[in-house]
């Protein structure tokens, strides 16, 4: 057992919801107990999703214990196959249905004979995998799944696209800003002359899946998802792959270069000048290069910062601050703690320390002791930020719903670069914005100011009522002081007990 | 309104209970905050720990008094020592925190791999010398609110059973066992006397009343304040702020629930603790706070003065927001058994209720709420609703489809996709988290109510009511 608050990757069955419910008309059945489904909420809510999330839950209730799930499962499967018609439903099993050791393969064999949909059990292990390690894992499956289902068909044609094609695998649902990467993404190799096979998992059709091998080769834009349908892909159609993060003006060229690579592999007359490209766009197009020459830039050299985030977005913002920034990267880390060798060899000269832990408490007293300017992290390290003072920029999931922002705000391509300039620049002026204000005596306004209506006023507060009136929250508390004064004077009482506080809110309605 | 003809009586189904709901472990989150000296320990795995965090929110940040035990494989294949892994996690919340009282919350995977909490918790309390609570607020089991109900139902047998003797003398076998274990550490169960010896007062002595059901502090006080108005001493509550602060329990005592979903702990109070219940209506809505204020009046042979004046002034001032409702339709999908009484209060502001989904109905110990509901269908001579248990989401959102009533309350699952769909919505998780029950707090329900509709006026005209492709 471990006594945990936080942690910053979920259980194992979130990981196959995000891939089921990014693709299109694929439903996923949950064994789950009642209560279960809170990822409806988080895509519903975070995602501000307009349809229902296609995931519904087998409940796994009393007497589901004493006897077995028996028909049930198998029931809802065919009941969602006839609602919804769809493609492919995904049985999948959480934490609950892992120790009941219930045969799910069994029930999906004879759910997959009454249903038109297919019908396929994620495998993945709540005990053994994470979030994200069981989405890697789920949408290898998918894929694999309906490859060798069109090979078994005679129905694959592993034709190249005459033009260079390419299919951008890992974008889903809950990703840090995975939509507007997408695009940003389309746009770039847009530019370099590929065209877009297939964009997986998000909006993609299953029934797709069988053009995968026509692209000539695979974007793997996140490390931590799609790597795995990548090699997939590599040992069974020969296909390439570019797992280069494109963060950062650098990497983003070596992305570049590594796709010319490829291109040039099966085409040699392949003549996109992707030289000059690369340095119009980073010379001119994109503002990062010209930023770190700025003497704004300049104030930053040598500032303390420290970085925790999954690791794709940990190391690129690593690079980023120590390479093209001149910022002193004093620890960073990441919880990705399967892909640790990865992590260390990607940031190894570029910080002094690396920190790879899920434990929270262990950031917030590495960032203690550390005393950074300012933090690049998650949700957690924002709010640990918070409690010593520090600024922190969010550069990684988790996250919250601010996080998920209406305008276009990549993390990758030459417009990535823009928008982590952005945030790396606002994070460290409003620590420096900050710190001048504390050495000169602050603002002044820093407690709320009541109106002169009560300073100097007759009325008397009984102590159970000022008691009363210390539980309000702050942000309110003058309003409803000033109310009660005001309600009380109205009835000529000069003591305000409790009563008279309810009385005023019943009054005034508030 | 589609169902033409009128419905005479409640009627009640029960579909295949696939729906929405929190939970029963996110009681911790309202639990921990109104017991000041506690600390709840939920033994699940990462899944329960996943869903608390999300569902919480920034309440995470703040060093709550919750943590997770969270069961590895080695946990689940019994490779471990359950006892010796609990004592070690609860030696250092106790350590840590110094609660007075450590509440384990049993999940599903506690049950499933049968771990004996309620074995195990005597023992580890008389080694630890802190009281251990168990509460099996599983998804098993139950929904959402009743999370409540299991936590308190356990802290029922923790009561003392008079106040000379506090905790020591309690009734229950593994209590006194426990002290005969541990003679010296009975200054930590033995709550501070003084604290409990109350004022004399010219209130009934005789048979004391406890209110049952956790309550912010100042909606308790509020109710409190207006039972003392009719003459009625409120002797304590469960919980109380501080879990050393438990009320006194026995045969003499009188107990009223204010919530509608503690039906277990209203049955714990009457067979364990010989506890005398007072069954009403709930005190959410002018109306029923008045008919629990009345009946609990009744039980005590005091005559309230001054109540029909206070709830006729209270709706007067309601008047604004009555308007905008009288006459609209109202769907609730269900997820929190609150939904018979504000579907109750809502058809006295004159809302038409098509549907009241509900987890769990337990008939018995809301009797008098459904004999409210329907006096007040029939004094308003509107259609009976229809009372679903167990609903099926995807059912009801046909149902919803069809109705197109004029607010769906539900979970925030579905509130999005049917706003996108056009139909109003109101998220009901905020039911159990705002000020809802007394007099002073009715106006609170109706800001929840006729907000989407508030919202409609603002933006009235603009013509983008549907915002998926059809």
């Amino acid at each position: 057992m471990k006594l945990a608050y936080w942690m910053y990757a979920g259980p194992a069955h979130i990981g196959t919801l995000r891939v089921a419910s990014s693709f299109k008309n694929v439903h996923a059945i949950m064994h789950a107990p009642l209560g279960d489904d809170y990822f409806n909420v988080m895509r519903s809510m975070l995602e501000r999703e307009r349809d229902f999330t296609p995931v519904t839950a087998s409940i796994v209730d009393r007497h589901v214990l004493a006897r077995g799930s028996q028909e049930k499962v198998v029931e809802n499967i065919t009941r969602k196959d006839k609602e919804e018609n769809p493609d492919l439903i995904i049985l999948t099993p959480t934490c609950t249905s892992s120790i009941l050791q219930e045969d799910l393969q069994n029930f999906v064999n004879r759910a997959s004979l009454d249903s038109k949909s297919d019908v396929i059990l994620a495998d993945v292990n709540h005990y053994r995998v994470n979030e994200l390690q069981a989405a890697d894992r789920t949408l290898e499956q998918i894929i694999r799944f309906y490859l060798e289902k069109a090979k078994a068909k005679n129905d694959l044609i592993i034709k190249k696209t005459e033009k260079p094609s390419a299919n951008i695998i890992g974008i889903f649902t809950l990703g840090f800003h995975n939509q507007h990467d997408c695009r940003e993404l389309k746009r770039l190799l847009t530019d370099l002359g590929i065209t877009i096979n297939e964009i997986l998992p998000e909006g993609g059709s299953v029934t797709n899946i069988k053009k995968l091998p026509n692209a000539w080769f695979n974007l793997i834009p996140y490390r931590e998802v799609g790597l795995m349908a990548a090699n997939y892909l590599q040992t069974e159609f020969d296909m390439p792959y570019v797992a280069i993060t494109p963060m950062g003006l650098l990497e983003t060229e070596n992305c570049i270069r590594e796709i010319v690579n490829v291109i040039k592999s099966y085409d040699s007359s392949y003549d996109f000048d992707f030289e000059s490209y690369i340095d119009t766009q980073t010379r001119f197009i994109s503002q990062a290069a010209w930023f770190s020459r700025s003497i704004d830039c300049q104030n930053l050299t040598g500032k303390k910062a420290v970085v925790f985030g999954d690791a794709t977005h940990a190391a690129s913002m690593t690079k980023i601050l120590a390479r093209e920034m001149g910022i002193r990267v004093s620890c960073c880390g990441t919880y990705c703690k399967h892909d640790a060798d990865w992590f260390r060899e990607q940031v190894d000269g570029f910080c002094d320390e690396v920190l790879i832990t899920d434990d929270h408490t262990q950031v917030a007293d590495m960032i203690a002791r550390v005393e950074p300017a300012a933090i690049f992290g998650t949700q957690m390290e924002r709010h640990i930020g918070k409690r010593l003072d520090i600024p922190c920029g969010v550069i990684s999931a988790p996250v919250h719903i601010q996080n998920f922002p209406l305008g276009f705000r990549p993390f990758l391509g030459y417009e990535g670069t823009n928008q982590i300039s952005d945030l790396v620049y606002n994070s460290f002026t409003l620590g420096m914005e900050d710190h001048l204000l504390e050495i000169f005596g602050g603002h002044d306004t820093k407690e709320v100011i009541t109106k002169s209506l009560s300073t100097d006023s007759d009325l008397m507060w009984a102590p159970e009522a000022l008691a009363e009136l210390q539980r309000i929250p702050g942000f309110v508390r003058g309003k409803i002081k000033r109310n009660t004064e005001k309600f009380a004077r109205e009835q000529n009482v000069n003591q305000i007990t409790l009563e008279i506080m309810f009385a005023a809110k019943e009054a005034v309605g508030a | 309104m589609k169902n033409s003809k009128l419905n005479e009586t409640l009627t009640f189904d029960c579909e295949t209970g696939n729906y929405h709901t929190f939970c029963p472990i996110s009681c911790v989150a309202w639990l921990y905050q109104k017991i000041e000296d506690s600390f709840f320990l939920v033994i699940g795995t990462k899944t329960c720990g996943y869903f608390l965090q999300n569902a919480l929110g920034v309440m995470i940040f703040a060093e709550p008094r919750y943590a997770m035990a969270e069961l590895e494989e080695a946990d689940i294949s019994a490779q471990l020592n359950d006892y010796k892994e609990l004592k070690r996690l609860c030696l250092q919340i106790k350590q840590d925190r110094n609660p007075s009282v450590i509440v384990w919350i049993g999940t599903c995977t506690t049950e499933i791999i049968k771990m004996d909490l309620e074995g195990m918790a005597p023992k580890l309390e008389a080694e630890i010398q802190t009281p251990i609570v168990v509460a099996r607020a599983n998804g098993l089991d139950y929904a959402f609110t009743q999370g409540e109900d299991t936590v308190l139902s356990a802290m029922v047998q923790r009561c003392p059973s008079s106040k000379i003797h506090g905790i020591s003398e309690n009734s229950t076998n593994f209590e006194k066992e426990t002290k005969q274990k541990s003679s010296s550490n009975s200054v930590n169960l033995v709550p501070d006397e003084q604290k409990n010896s109350t004022t004399k007062t010219d209130f009934c002595e005789e048979n004391s009343l406890v209110l049952f059901g956790s309550l912010p502090t100042n909606v308790a006080t509020q109710l409190t304040l207006e039972l003392e108005r009719c003459g009625i001493k409120v002797s304590g509550w469960l919980p109380s702020q501080r879990y050393v602060d438990l009320p006194v329990l026995n045969e003499n005592v009188y107990v009223c629930g204010i919530n509608p979903f503690l039906s277990r702990t209203a049955t714990t109070l009457m067979r364990r603790r010989k506890c005398k219940l007072i069954s009403a209506p709930f005190p959410i809505g002018p109306d029923g706070t008045r008919a629990w204020l009345e009946k609990i009046c009744s039980v005590f042979g005091v005559t309230p003065v001054g109540l029909v004046e206070r709830e006729k002034q209270i709706w007067d001032s309601l008047q604004d927001y009555i308007a905008l409702i009288r006459g609209k339709s109202v769907f609730f999908m269900g997820d929190n058994l609150l939904e018979i009484s504000l579907a109750r209060f809502l058809v006295r502001c004159g809302m038409i209720v098509y549907e009241i989904g509900i987890p769990y109905l337990d008939k018995r110990f809301q009797a008098a709420e459904l004999d409210f509901l329907e006096k007040t269908c029939n004094e308003l001579s509107v259609s009976m609703p229809r009372i679903v248990e167990k609903p099926d989401n995807y059912n009801q959102v046909q149902r919803i489809r069809e109705l197109q009533p004029d607010l769906a309350i539900t979970g925030m699952a579905h509130a999005n996709p049917l706003e996108a769909r056009g139909i109003n919505t109101k998220w009901s998780v905020e039911f159990t988290f705002a000020q809802i029950h007394g007099f002073t707090n009715a106006r609170d329900i109706l800001e929840l109510v006729t907000r989407p509709l508030r919202r409609n006026k603002a933006l009235e005209n603009l013509g983008w009511n549907q915002l998926v492709k059809s």
